[in-house]
């Protein structure tokens, strides 16, 4: 039995303690939003964020996931309500096939989260261990660059609410 | 000059400054070493002035076309094998532009600019003023270079071979990038202490060829004693910063990464061969040692600019250090080999229970196999992997949280880190299963510390 924490919400699942992280979302939980791309770190399809971090959820057993805070697609937002980098790739139509989206979204999450105002440059180093061969790299530079405007105008909103 | 070294700086050597203090012998020596180094100025200065050295006249910057292009290409595997670029380049910057810091415990020293530029390179340098430089460590203008610089090494090159690196040098693109100013303490900021530190540590004598080895062998030692000055990490340091010669390629610590032994002490479940280290050398990755990672990836990267002939010379003569192993060390080798090849990745009962063991099946096995399942090429199968056996776990901690990126004459698959996914205590368990599991080694000491001062 592994007790895991996804998007805020405790779950238990009857698995073995070894069995990676996208399996328990994909087979056991439905959540179809991480992919399986080639099942070994080298494609970034399967990107989740642990604790505010990337990581490849087809290479992380359960076990390692006790009081840790597991992030996934379906925790940006939904169709009806799209969160900010949804919302921007949608706009800058950042995908072609998009099978790799889902992933390239949650690590631009896990920068984002970090760095509000991230440089072309350091766009493309962290997306970098995402492989896409459609080729919408430049939109979702632009894509990833519009969601932080959007979070930095939404924190001044905020800020001049309060 | 305590830790005042040759410290290559990878990609894996990035942002671990302080690191270095913990390697270092002299250390807990500082005075004794202030005191040791003032007394041998001063004997340099009674020597006659030692210590001073002439300045060649700066020269108007040589017109690249006078340099017969030959000469320039051999200058650029020559340079390609000294390894130059990692150290004489800063992350992002121009190729040779210099900038790098090179963290001591006495200081920091930024790598020169050895580009033609004028002003901040060596636009103004003479042939002969180059050639001094790296014989002897001595700058243009008669100042002494410290031996981050590793002239101890360069100064057994041939004539010939140095002018060829300045004909490769001088015909790059000039940059204009002044490296920021050193930052040494009180005593070190004296670069004439350098002089007394060259009396006994600069030997002069060029290269001796050894009539009794094969022209390959010597070709191999002449690169490694001297250009290629492999002992800068890989032989440990005594308290003054030089090579202790008596422990000769024995391994050493190096930006955080260990520089394993390459003589006989070394750890290698199979012993090295010459065609292994030519592999290994050529392709970054020998699969019955190990892949190279960390500062050596950068070394490997350099040497796909080099002929095979030359990474077989040097590969020569790295196995004969080692001298021919035993018998019972080939048997033994030949039975790790055996026992990796036949049953998949190795597993023991005992260790089976460790905390680890599910980590490593979770998040290890599908590359690096299981029992009855062999590593999926290039995976490394850990029982044959010389990082996993080494007394050091340092090297497999900055693996396992850095992975390894692909080397440039090495496309493909390659590992990635899991910094993110596990958390220290998990790192350690699952190292501490794997050294269970595939190794007859004693359990790691240091590995929480090794973990701790990895992540920073």
């Amino acid at each position: 039995m592994a007790k895991l924490s996804i998007n805020g919400r405790a779950v238990e699942v009857d698995v073995e303690a070894d069995t990676p992280l996208l399996y328990v979302l994909r087979d056991d939980l439905k959540m179809n939003g991480a992919k399986f791309g080639c099942g070994l770190g080298q494609c970034g399809a399967c990107t989740v964020l642990v604790d505010d971090k990337a990581v490849f959820s087809c290479m992380v057993p359960v076990s390692v996931l006790e009081g840790r805070k597991v992030t996934t697609l379906e925790g940006l937002g939904t169709i009806d309500k799209p969160g900010p980098l949804q919302r921007a790739f949608i706009e800058e139509q950042a995908a072609q096939c998009g099978y790799c989206t889902a992933g390239i979204l949650m690590r631009a999450e896990g920068l984002l989260r970090e760095n509000r105002r991230p440089t072309d440059a350091q766009i493309r180093e962290r997306l970098s261990a995402n492989l896409c061969r459609c080729g919408t790299h430049n939109r979702v530079i632009k894509a990833v660059k519009r969601a932080a405007e959007y979070l930095r105008t939404a924190a001044t909103t905020d800020s001049n609410r309060t | 000059m305590g830790c005042l070294r040759h410290y290559p700086l990878g990609r894996g050597g990035r942002g671990d400054s302080g690191l270095s203090e913990a390697r270092c012998d002299a250390r807990g020596n500082m005075r004794v070493i202030r005191g040791l180094l003032i007394a041998i100025a001063a004997l340099g200065v009674i020597v006659g002035g030692y210590a001073w050295r002439s300045s060649f006249a700066p020269i108007d910057r040589p017109q690249a076309s006078s340099f017969p292009v030959e000469n320039v290409k051999a200058g650029a595997v020559l340079a390609a094998i000294g390894n130059c670029a990692t150290c004489h380049t800063r992350d992002g910057g121009a190729a040779y532009a210099g900038g790098r810091p090179i963290v001591t415990p006495f200081g920091t020293i930024h790598a020169t600019n050895i580009t033609p530029d004028p002003s901040t390179g060596i636009g103004g340098w003479s042939e002969p003023a180059f050639i001094r430089a790296v014989r002897e460590g001595v700058s243009r203008d008669g100042r002494h270079l410290y031996p981050a610089f590793p002239y101890d090494h360069m100064a057994k090159m041939a004539e010939s071979d140095i002018k060829n690196v300045y004909a490769f040098l001088m015909t790059r693109r000039a940059q204009v990038s002044a490296s920021p100013a050193n930052e040494l303490a009180f005593p070190f900021n004296i670069r004439s202490l350098v002089a007394g530190w060259k009396l006994f540590f600069l030997d002069r004598g060029g290269f001796t060829q050894d009539a009794s080895k094969t022209a390959e062998w010597n070709r191999g030692a002449y690169l490694v004693e001297g250009l290629a000055h492999c002992g800068s990490c890989h032989t440990p340091r005594n308290v003054l910063g030089a090579e202790d010669k008596s422990r000769a390629y024995a391994g050493a610590d190096v930006q955080g990464w260990t520089a394993p032994a390459l003589g006989a002490t070394s750890v290698a479940a199979v012993p090295w061969t010459g065609e292994r280290l030519a592999e290994y050398l050529g392709k970054g990755r020998s699969p019955q040692h190990g892949v190279a990672a960390g500062p050596m990836a950068d070394v490997i990267g350099n040497l796909a600019q080099v002929p095979d002939s030359d990474i077989k010379a040097m590969a020569t003569y790295v196995a004969s250090l080692a001298g021919a192993a035993t018998k019972e060390r080939q048997e033994r080798g030949a039975r790790a080999i055996a026992r990796a090849g036949g049953e998949g990745a190795v597993t023991r009962p005992a260790a089976a229970a460790a905390p680890g063991a599910s980590v490593y099946a979770g998040a290890c096995a599908g590359c690096h196999g299981e029992a009855g399942r062999q590593p999926l090429d290039p995976a490394l199968n850990l029982a044959l992997s010389t990082t996993v056996r080494a007394a050091s776990p340092n090297n497999l901690v900055r693996v396992v949280l850095g992975g390894i990126g692909r080397t440039d004459n090495q496309p493909g698959p390659h590992m990635p880190g899991f910094a993110n996914a596990l958390t220290d205590k998990q790192i350690g368990d699952l190292l501490e299963y794997v050294r269970a599991n595939f190794t007859d080694r004693p359990v790691f000491a240091g590995l929480d510390v090794a973990i701790r001062k990895a992540r920073q």
